[in-house]
């Protein structure tokens, strides 16, 4: 077999096709390596061998029937935890959920394995995707596989990892204020956060649904391509699922980026960015000139607000996203449990983990009666001029260029003891989740040490075929993949 | 704005959450240096700035789906993650006195 560790969606295909391997030998060592490497990664939450083999299986079929093959066929992939898949556990990293079978499937999940993808296992997170490193997780964090003593970033670390580490060539995770760029920075892998609305938030469980994404982590651009194109497009059982076409992302992905204009907002470039995170972003920057793009300076005045307005929006809503959670019909329920009244306030208290509690007590607050338009509607004024920037800037620029996050990947245990100092870790992600637009993080080599650092992208709503264009274009020229 | 322990047990019952002191103390000391953060969203004049309640945007707005009966769960599917199912239901502790 070819090496595991570095196979893309191409390989698998063309081996798969010139009998070098089978899917279900593929499925059985996806299958082995996670079991060898996940008692020190800490990868997955959980796996799904049962149904890795038959999905294996009908691939296998397929081919020896010479039907024609899904674009996805036989390849292995992970599912972050907070994505339901029919059949099997699927826990938000939360003691909440810890035994909750999923009683359906995600869109994505239906989706991929139409395409021929097979589901390795569940991978680990922050806790309801909430937090910046995966330390959040109520069962036990993931390490970075460039150095293991330190975070995969989150709150999408098993899936970053999952792919960066040799498990699974791509991955689904999830974006609600950076939670799949940032973990793809930081582990050196493609993390795409597609506008909002371009995938199904169906059996997404829920923390800020005005944020929430789903989208794809990969070895290249091309597998985020594909895995995004499949997974993309409308659904009657999310009406926030949009209806614009969805281009064929991998097929047109050797577009000219020559001409291109690349906005360079000087707020993402200043005070508390990390000198050998910033000279690797701008040898990116200038890479993209020597690809013939023309880089503008732009200004994004909102971007210092951005943080306090997210926090206030994505607690708020993860305050009311979260009250389902009453020991009644799925989550844990308290041995506690004399009153009803007992039983709600016990069952909850033992489910959620400190980080979670913190964000709904927060949100709570914010949304309590005279409070509310001092502070929810205040971030949600605060949000539109965050978007109008953007608006503004897309008027002069085809894309947008920064740093993914401040700093590389920081030790576990470093920053667990400052909420606050965790939260200033996503400024640069967070402004493009407020404002819906799509975003994605690209390696673009490593700082001394050899940490990982990503370079994000960032293009208009609806613009996704841009931001993968440059992405591609970067990733040849830059020799960066594997 | 200062935050007071009362203030976050009072919250904390809202949200139906049952804190311990430690908690309480822990959690007031953490609202009170965010909330302190956040009030630098004051610095910005949005006097008539439309507040941004929804993402979608013009063009790409969802379809509504027609209104008619789709798959649902049967019971056993619906109970099957129920910690205390019992009778095709979920129990709980009793709320009305016999």
């Amino acid at each position: 077999m070819d090496d595991f560790k570095q196979l893309t969606v191409d390989l698998i295909q063309a081996g798969l096709r010139a009998k070098r391997f089978s899917a279900r030998e593929l499925a059985q060592e996806a299958l082995r390596v996670a079991e060898a490497g996940n008692p020190s990664s800490g990868v997955y939450l959980g796996l799904t061998p049962e149904r890795a083999l038959a999905a294996a299986c009908r691939v296998d079929a397929e081919l020896a029937a010479g039907e024609e093959i899904g674009p996805l066929a036989g390849v292995p992939l992970a599912v972050k935890d907070v994505i339901m898949t029919r059949g099997e556990k699927t826990t938000c990293a939360s003691r909440a959920l810890e035994h909750f079978v999923a009683p359906y499937d995600a869109t994505a999940v239906e989706r991929v394995e139409r395409a021929g993808a097979v589901i390795v296992g569940k991978t680990n997170c922050d806790e309801f995707a909430m937090g910046s490193s995966n330390e959040n997780s109520a069962f036990f964090p993931v390490r970075n596989p460039a150095a293991p003593d330190r975070v995969p970033g989150g709150s999408s670390g098993g899936s970053a990892a999952a792919v960066a580490g040799g498990y699974t060539p791509i991955s689904l995770g999830s974006d609600t204020g950076g939670s799949i760029r940032q973990p793809a920075s930081f582990c050196g892998a493609v993390g795409i956060m597609p506008t909002y609305g371009r995938v199904s938030r169906y059996g997404l469980v829920a923390f800020a649904s005005s944020l929430d994404h789903i989208g794809p982590f990969s070895r290249t651009v091309k597998d985020s391509a594909l895995l995004l194109g499949t997974v993309a497009g409308p659904d009657p059982l999310d009406s926030t699922a949009a209806s614009a076409p969805v281009p064929d992302y991998a097929g047109e992905l050797d577009a000219q980026v020559r001409g291109l204009k690349i906005g360079i907002p000087k707020e993402y470039y200043g005070e508390g960015l990390e000198n050998a995170v910033g000279a690797k972003v701008q040898a990116g920057v200038d890479l993209l000139r020597g690809l013939g793009c023309e880089p503008v300076e732009i200004s994004l005045p909102h971007t210092p607000y951005a943080i306090a307005s997210y926090y206030l929006i994505c607690t708020a809503e993860a305050s009311s996203n979260l009250a389902r959670y009453d020991g009644v019909r799925y989550s844990r329920r308290s041995e506690s449990s004399g009153t009803l009244r007992d039983m709600y306030r016990n069952s909850r208290a033992e489910a959620f983990g400190p980080e979670v509690t913190r964000r709904i007590i927060l949100g709570t607050y914010v949304l309590s009666s005279g409070y509310y338009d001092a502070y929810y509607r205040k971030a949600q004024e605060v949000r539109a001029l965050i978007a109008r920037d953007f608006a503004e800037a897309f008027e002069a620029v085809d894309a947008i260029v920064t740093p993914v996050s401040p700093f590389p990947a920081f030790k576990l245990g470093e920053k667990t003891s400052d909420p606050l100092q965790m939260y200033l870790s996503d400024i640069y992600t967070i402004t493009g989740s407020l404002a819906g637009i799509a975003g994605m993080s690209v390696p673009c080599g490593n700082t001394p040490e050899g940490l990982p650092v990503g370079l994000q992208i960032l293009t208009n709503h609806f613009q996704e075929q841009t931001m993968l264009n440059l992405g591609h274009a970067f990733e040849q020229a830059g020799g960066f993949e594997g | 704005m200062k935050i007071t322990p009362e203030g976050v047990q009072h919250i904390a019952a809202l949200a139906n959450l049952r804190l311990s002191a430690t908690d309480i103390e822990r959690y007031t000391q953490d609202l009170e240096e965010i909330l302190s953060y956040v009030d630098q969203l004051n610095e910005l004049d949005t006097s008539g700035v439309e507040p941004m309640a929804q993402v979608l945007h013009e063009g790409n707005a969802a379809q509504l789906r027609t209104d008619e009966r789709g798959r649902s769960f049967d019971q056993q599917t619906a109970l099957q993650s129920a910690p205390l199912p019992g009778e095709g239901h979920f129990k709980v502790p009793r709320v009305i006195e016999r």
